[in-house]
């Protein structure tokens, strides 16, 4: 059985059926399409589908509109939602990097986009993720201009800090942590921007001023609250934990309590 | 044309400090009125921008993606050299920049190179002021690690996600200036034309993506860092977007294109798999301070392993041929990247080959996991520990280095590579070449700037690991702003740019023309086809070993691609809405056509250097011969049409500091 299966495998015949949102533009109404793909385990999921973009292609109709680039899992280009999952089945995982030996002969897989009024569709999986840039831009930087800084290595920074704001620092800006939240929260994001920087002495003097205006803009973004179910954690590629979040929200408090600025 | 490069006098090592003491200034009272435009936002583009807003000019960036944190350099994982000589293993200046002309086997310019290794200094400060968290010892100091080609220790990292982090950094930094409004950020804009005035670079058309609409952007001067052109391979480590097209755009309005055909072929990527593959990923070359690259000693063996009776635990000890220790003993597996891929494929064109196709060789850890395992155990007062600690210590030491190009690599292949050695074989990874450029950045054309992968400049043939992140982000914070003032400084009287200049116009139709060009072909095949097929002519005949007759077939073979292409491409859609195949259509357009200059370029080099292997130029030993009497110069290419020959312009390179010697990692 395990036998036949691996043979049918290494001749690239996978059958599998797609469900897959078209969705014309946000001005337009959108619905599922079903597709048969042959695929084979060795292809990533994005191989999979260009393989059904040119299968449409030959047959003169549109294809499926996906954002995708390094297809190595560091851009953070790709978003979508893959049977229920952000990025797909694979913990730590984005879809660029997901292949189809995660899946079986026969599979029906649905894929949409990600899902959050912050995150207006643009066309069938590809949607608008610059609200992320403008919570960077709102204060998720050190403020030092070229040319301004000291001797690297007059900063000592204790090795397990510089871990902790580097696992904060992994964060792809995929948006991955909003579509699974069913608040639409960008925490996970915003608070892994403030402990990468919060944590280390150079992002110290700005740290009160970042957390505010950070989580300011991403309510002013309509993002939703964070009421801690920690999906954000399970399905980040990245696996950047929540204890950011808890650790944006000690900043938070202690910047707004007995201080007079505002975001 | 004669090419002037703009190399200021005095003795090599004080060039810069001179030429920054003495260069014209512009005052912020005319910087705020002064229009940048930047394309690109990778490392060279994004710091570029950045440090030209914190100076006060008024720049507008562009980028095709949806965010500027999405460009390419942040896939780069090993990391950045740095001359700051802080494992006090006699690293300087003047060595950073010998080996990286050493490593550039003698083609590229002194000066640039020197400029380089200065800068280098400064970019880990300003990353660590920034907030990149660049690795650590205990002590808190920051820590460094050996790449190939040379045989010091100056290589920054931030584990496997170097390009990452410093990426970020600059992205940040560029963030900074658009919450101030000293930056405009056009995200899903692609530039698709460049805009000339009076001779002078003014401006640019670029492409909404979203709405299909084509705007016009105007400005005293143009930089592009717009990246490498890997991907005229079709498979290569580059992204899928990483294309060609804006400085194949100024070429088709004057601007030289150098050295096309200097191409890096990275060692260490995981295999191609099957005719589906969309791309090519790489194992960072870091993991050859560790890893041990081997093919089995008899053919019999590698057989057996590409027909899966065998394993790499099969093979003992005595028939494994640890070919580059064997051929190169003084820098063994740390070879430079050029080396070692010819090497890999010497092997498997003689049968050697570990993976189905016949193209793969193994890197194995086994042996560092076991010395690592020791020391590991010797630290914790473990004596005489067994076999199974060792492993256990010593895996976790190899984790916490290379941990996330492991679980990477296991991802993809579906194998456990602390269990069994990495498969891996040469791809295309880096492109050396671009558009020429001045000591200033400048194109041939005034105002029309140049950076990082974009440009031909400091890399000569062979590009040397760790550099590209250097190289972009010293470009980037600490050249262009300066150089850029020698061009503005003349422009203080010139008055903002009106985009409704005649030449815009002209421009705007130009495009929207090409575009429906594509669409209505209404031909049978996909870009997707046209790309593969370019790709499998230039791995053929332009890829690790190229020849006079094999270029000549290419050149030939491009010619009846383009044709087909130009009368049997199906784009569908229409120009004023999102249309991915559409800009894929005119990237791919534009490959064709370089992808054809790459071989004339290969053709004309009769020489081996770096990168440019040509099987008629080699030792008796297999290593690349240079002719430095005839090729010692930069082949800069105009282009002329279609239908004729481009031009050929020589720049000579000119060395008053290091001797020009046959390249040995003996």
């Amino acid at each position: 059985m395990l036998k036949e299966k691996l043979k049918k495998m290494s001749h690239g015949n996978m059958n599998l059926t797609l469900k897959v949102w078209r969705q014309k533009s946000g001005q337009h109404k959108g619905n599922f399409e079903t597709h048969k793909v042959q695929a084979s385990e060795h292809m990533s999921f994005l191989e999979m589908l260009d393989v059904l973009n040119e299968k449409l292609i030959s047959e003169r109709k549109t294809p499926v509109a996906f954002e995708h680039d390094c297809r190595e899992g560091i851009c953070g280009s790709c978003s979508m939602v893959i049977n229920g999952q952000p990025h797909g089945p694979q913990r730590g995982t984005t879809t660029c990097q997901l292949h189809m030996r995660q899946f079986n002969d026969g599979d029906v897989i649905a894929i949409e986009p990600f899902r959050a009024a912050a995150f207006p569709v643009i066309k069938d999986l590809v949607v608008d993720r610059s609200a992320f840039d403008r919570i960077i831009q709102s204060g998720g930087y050190i403020s030092v201009n070229t040319g301004q800084a000291v001797d690297g290595n007059s900063i000592p920074i204790e090795k397990d800090l510089s871990g902790q704001a580097f696992d904060a620092a992994t964060c792809i800006g995929c948006g991955a942590c909003v579509a699974a939240c069913p608040n639409a929260s960008a925490m996970l994001f915003t608070s892994a921007k403030v402990s990468h920087l919060n944590l280390l002495p150079q992002g110290k003097v700005e740290a009160a001023q970042r957390v505010l205006s950070m989580v300011n803009q991403m309510d002013e973004e309509g993002f939703g609250m964070c009421s801690n179910i920690t999906a954000c954690e399970a399905e980040c590629p990245k696996e950047i934990s929540v204890d950011n979040i808890a650790r944006m929200n000690r900043e938070y408090i202690s910047a707004t309590l007995g201080s007079n600025k505002t975001a | 044309m004669a090419l002037k490069n703009n190399v200021p006098e005095g003795p090599l090592a004080e060039k810069w400090t001179n030429y920054r003491g003495s260069m014209p200034l512009v005052a912020p009272n005319n910087k705020r009125r002064l229009e940048v435009i930047v394309v690109g936002t990778g490392l060279a583009g994004a710091s570029a921008a950045a440090t030209m807003g914190e100076l006060g000019y008024n720049v507008k960036c562009f980028t095709f993606h949806d965010s500027p944190r999405r460009a390419h350099s942040i896939a780069a994982q090993g990391g950045i050299n740095a001359a700051k000589n802080y494992q006090n293993d006699g690293d300087s200046v003047w060595r950073l920049f010998y080996d990286t002309i050493k490593g550039g086997d003698y083609r590229s310019r002194e000066a640039n190179v020197h400029r380089l290794a200065e800068a280098s200094v400064s970019i880990i400060d300003q990353a660590v002021a920034q907030g990149v968290p660049l690795a650590r010892e205990y002590g808190g100091l920051l820590a460094n690690r050996s790449f190939g080609g040379v045989q010091v220790s100056r290589t920054f990292y931030a584990r496997g996600q170097t390009g990452q982090q410093l990426l970020i950094g600059a992205y940040q930094a560029l963030s900074r200036q658009i919450s101030k409004g000293s930056v405009t950020m056009y995200n899903r804009h692609e530039m698709l034309d460049l805009v000339k005035i009076d001779g002078k670079a003014r401006g640019i058309i670029a492409r909404n993506l979203l709405t299909g609409k084509l705007e016009r952007h105007a400005a005293h001067c143009v930089v592009m860092a717009t990246g490498g052109y890997g991907n005229v391979f079709y498979l290569s480590t580059n992204a899928m977007g990483s294309n060609v097209s804006a400085g194949w755009r100024t070429v088709k309005r004057g601007a030289l294109f150098a050295n096309p055909c200097y191409t890096q072929i990275h060692p260490t990527c995981i295999p191609v798999s099957g005719d589906y593959q969309s791309k090519l990923t790489l194992m960072s070359e870091s993991l050859r301070n560790d890893g041990r690259v081997w093919v089995p000693a008899k053919v019999e063996d590698a057989k057996a392993i590409r027909e899966g009776r065998k394993t790499a635990l099969d093979i003992p000890e005595a028939d494994r041929d640890y070919f580059l220790e064997r051929r190169y003993p003084a820098f063994g597996n740390l070879v430079p990247r050029d080396v070692a891929s010819r090497a890999a494929k010497v092997e498997c064109d003689k049968g050697h080959g570990i993976v189905a196709t016949g193209n793969g060789v193994f890197l194995d850890f086994a042996e560092a996991i076991e010395r690592y395992g020791k020391s590991a155990a010797h630290s914790q007062g473990l004596h005489n520990p067994g076999k199974d600690i060792i492993t256990k210590l010593g895996t976790a030491v190899v984790e916490e280095k290379y941990g996330n190009l492991f679980e990477m690599y296991e991802k993809i292949s579906g194998e456990n590579p602390y269990k069994f050695p990495m498969k891996i074989y040469p791809a295309v990874h880096y492109t050396m070449g671009g558009i020429w450029v001045d000591y200033h950045l400048e194109t041939n054309i005034p105002g029309l700037f140049c950076l990082g992968e974009a440009n031909f400049s400091d890399h000569g043939a062979n590009r040397l690991g760790a550099s590209a992140l250097m190289q972009g982000l010293a470009d980037g914070y600490f050249v262009i702003p300066y150089t850029i003032g020698t061009f503005l400084s003349k422009e203080i009287r010139t008055p903002k740019i009106s985009r409704d200049a005649p030449e815009f116009a002209a421009a705007e139709a130009d495009v929207h023309k090409r575009l429906q060009g594509f669409l209505d072909i209404q031909g049978n095949q996909s870009v997707e086809s046209f790309h593969r097929r370019l790709g499998k002519i230039m791995w053929e005949y332009c890829g690790m070993a190229r020849n006079a007759e094999g270029l000549k077939k290419a050149i030939k073979l491009i010619q009846d691609l383009r044709k087909e292409f130009y009368s049997d491409l199906f784009v569908p859609g229409k120009q004023d809405e999102f249309n991915p195949e559409l800009e894929k259509a005119a990237r791919v357009a534009d490959f064709i056509e370089l992808g054809e200059l790459f071989a004339v370029d290969a053709l004309n080099r009769n020489e081996s250097c770096g990168g440019h292997f040509r099987e008629e130029y080699a030792t008796p030993e297999g290593e690349a011969m240079r002719v430095d009497d005839e090729f010692t110069y930069t082949s800069a290419w105009e282009w002329t049409d279609v239908n004729s020959e481009p031009i050929l312009h020589k720049e000579e390179l000119i060395f008053d500091n290091v001797e020009l010697k046959t390249r040995s990692y003996k």
